[in-house]
């Protein structure tokens, strides 16, 4: 290899096919990284800040609005912390629709990011349109799955985005049971698409990469924890309350940049598909598992490429356990609750898994029940750390094994692998100077 | 003139916000496939990776934080016949406007404390990726030429707005409150069971969907044009809401259009 091709630099600015805006710059000198970087060039939108002064009730109805893909994991979080700060009860019954409503979420999500912006750089092309063509079948399928995820959510939260029958305590609205048994209905339907969405997973070459690191997941005793949970960590084993978040996250700045990092017990962690079925696989749906099998999906897994395949298990698993939670729900029928409270001052800490990961919220009320701190901390703003490191230690290995473009595809994959949501970034924005 | 369109170029671009209304685009699942026939899509950062140097129509989702936004919005337009403000950020700034209350140092040193203030202000390498403005409508920066509002937008004017340009005509929007919907699809006011609502001084053209899942209005379509704000407040004073409480619930959705006239009470 002459000088001339073995120094470069690969900017990819403005990556495509993820949720908000990033970029990755890296530079290689003789064939040695001599630097790499991922940007977040997203603006600041300053929720955090914005909303002291609502009310209790409306909290979770605007920090929805930090993203428009997983608005109801952001409700949800901020619902239960809300409830912690106030003391207030939730029922069976909502306990029960918010599951549901959170994994059809995760269904929309998951289905999003697998089969519109994940595959079509396994197939080589830059965006799902082209496989309208090539592939009509496989295009046909997603956009009937997401649609169904979509029109799921709609009938348990009002719509699919930005749900308002929903609320603190409950449902101001219950979703209606002919509808619930038509969605029902259909899941069944869709169960040889579901299977599909395996056999297409299966034909992914997924690149070969692996780094050990920390996992960290809610875990739940009686359920795969997606809605509730303690926090559990692959290094220690252990369980550590929601509300100690803060030595979980441990949000650091580095000398050369603002960003908020998150560490634990070693300099970075993994949250997302890939930590909570690692971390809880024995309480995965069966079919769920069994699709890990066919997938060769084997836990401990280190490898974040993975992480896309964990997704489509995961797909497995909340279109089974909606299936068993419908029924449940079409059993015993809704009743209307009563979902007032009364305001007043708190603190309080709320966590789900959002689709992408662990998500916290945390929340202040004044004695005129108006909110006066707020913190969000989210699963991306979590992984990038652990995204840049995966990237240092891989980009040695590709750049003396691949030419450029296919190493900054490689890079691309990477990043899109982890499904970063860089919109909800309340609380991070990281800049690298190149000196 | 008829000026019909053969596959126009349509592109999305994302500035400040959550990219649900880009996703509710992309929700039109059901005739997805007929749409990309009748149109191209050639730029859509979210969803593809192809790019295109000029367009017939740019939507763009989300308000604009900074100046090198607003540079990206002034090339967008003019690489674009028209320009569409896709969803309430985009129209008028919606709740990220709220962050207005405060001074961008003031929402910073909140979010990421003093020192990162002190460091952003001192120091020429954190520009222009910091430098946040206040948060401003895109109307505020170039020339828009239609309206999508709503958070989410709606799917079914987007479709309008599509197939009236394509067809040559101009996409219209009737400047009817909420309150209208209501009454066709049949809801009850809620007003009648002691919530109070914003419906009667907003946009509407969403189906009244907030009333229909159980909730009020909170006006995330924006002011009708002649608003009668002072009679809205008078008539949520006389449920028993305090001018501070009315204040706040206006400024929730509508920070970016609430003028200090429209908020006489705010101290």
């Amino acid at each position: 290899m002459n000088s001339k091709d073995s120094t470069y630099s690969i900017i990819l600015d403005h990556v495509t096919r993820i949720e908000g805006h990033g970029s990755v710059r890296v530079s290689v000198r003789d064939g040695r990284v001599e630097e790499l970087t991922l940007a977040i060039v997203e603006a600041q939108r300053f929720f955090e800040s914005f909303t002291r002064g609502m009310l209790a009730h409306e909290i979770p109805w605007i920090v929805g609005r930090i993203c428009g893909i997983c608005c109801v994991a952001h409700q949800m979080a901020a619902s239960k912390a809300v409830e912690a700060a106030l003391g207030l009860e939730v029922s069976r019954q909502s306990r029960l629709l918010r599951r549901l409503l959170n994994e059809s979420q995760i269904l929309q999500s998951h289905l999003l990011h697998v089969y519109f912006l994940a595959v079509p750089d396994y197939v080589g092309v830059p965006s799902v349109l082209p496989l309208a063509r090539t592939h009509p079948d496989v295009v046909r399928r997603a956009l009937r799955l997401k649609h169904l995820a979509n029109e799921f959510t709609a009938v348990i939260g009002g719509r699919a985005l930005h749900p308002m029958a929903n609320t603190l305590r409950g449902w101001r609205r219950l979703p209606d049971l002919d509808a619930l048994a038509d969605i029902r209905r259909r899941l069944r339907a869709a169960l040889p698409d579901f299977e599909a969405t395996v056999d297409i997973a299966r034909s992914l070459k997924i690149p070969d990469f692996e780094r050990q690191t920390e996992y960290v997941s809610l875990r739940h005793p009686d359920e795969y924890a997606l809605y509730d949970g303690q926090v559990y960590s692959s290094d220690t084993g252990e369980l550590t309350p929601v509300s100690d978040y803060r030595h979980i996250t441990n949000e650091f700045t580095v000398p050369w940049s603002t960003a908020k990092w998150a560490r634990w017990h070693r300099e970075s962690y993994m949250v997302g598909a890939l930590a909570r079925v690692n971390n809880n696989f024995d309480q995965l749906h069966p079919a769920a598992r069994e699709a890990a099998e066919t997938l060769g999906l084997e836990v401990p897994c280190h490898n974040p490429y993975m992480n896309n395949l964990a997704q489509v298990v995961e797909i497995v698993h909340c279109a089974h356990n909606s299936l068993a939670m419908l029924d449940q729900v079409l059993d015993q029928g809704l009743e209307q609750e009563d979902i007032s409270y009364t305001p007043g001052p708190g603190q309080g800490v709320g966590a789900v898994e959002a689709p992408r990961g662990l998500l916290f919220h945390a929340y202040r009320l004044d004695d005129s029940g108006r909110c006066t701190e707020a913190d969000a901390v989210i699963p991306t703003s979590q992984n990038v750390n652990n995204i840049e490191r995966d990237m240092k230690a891989f980009a040695p290995r590709m750049v003396a094994s691949m030419p450029r473009d296919q190493v900054r595809l490689h890079l691309e994959m990477l990043l899109r692998a982890y499904d970063p949501c860089i919109s909800c970034s309340v609380h991070m924005l990281e800049v690298e100077f190149v000196q | 003139m008829k000026n019909v369109l053969l596959r126009p170029r349509i592109s999305f671009f994302d500035m400040a916000g959550c990219e649900g209304c880009q996703l509710a685009i992309l929700d039109c699942e059901d005739i997805f496939l007929e749409l990309v026939d009748l149109v191209e899509i050639v730029e859509f950062r979210e969803a593809m990776s192809e790019t295109a140097p000029r367009f017939d129509i740019a939507f763009v989702e989300g308000s604009i934080h900074r100046e090198i936004d607003a540079d990206r919005l002034r090339d967008i337009r003019a690489r674009s016949r028209w320009l569409v403000a896709l969803g309430g950020c985009a129209c008028h700034g919606n709740v990220q406007a709220r962050a207005n209350g405060w001074s961008p140092a003031e929402n910073l040193q909140r979010v990421h404390g003093l020192d990162t203030v002190h460091r952003v202000q001192t120091d020429n390498r954190y520009w222009p990726l910091w430098a946040h403005t206040r948060v401003r409508a895109l109307h505020e920066v170039v020339k828009v030429d239609y309206l999508l509002r709503g958070c989410p937008v709606d799917r079914d004017e987007f479709l309008h707005l599509v197939k009236r340009l394509l067809a040559g005509s101009r996409p219209g929007f009737a400047a009817q409150p909420v309150c209208v919907e209501c009454r066709r699809h049949g809801h009850e006011c809620v007003f009648l069971h002691g919530e109070t609502c914003l419906g009667q001084v907003t946009w509407g053209g969403c189906g009244a969907v907030c009333i229909a899942g159980g909730y009020r209005c909170d006006g995330c379509r924006g002011l009708l044009p002649n608003a009668n704000l002072a009679s809205h407040r008078q008539l949520l004073r006389e449920r028993g809401l305090d001018p501070k409480t009315i204040d706040q619930r206006y400024r929730l959705f509508l920070s970016g259009e609430i003028t200090a006239q429209d908020a006489p009470d705010e101290q």
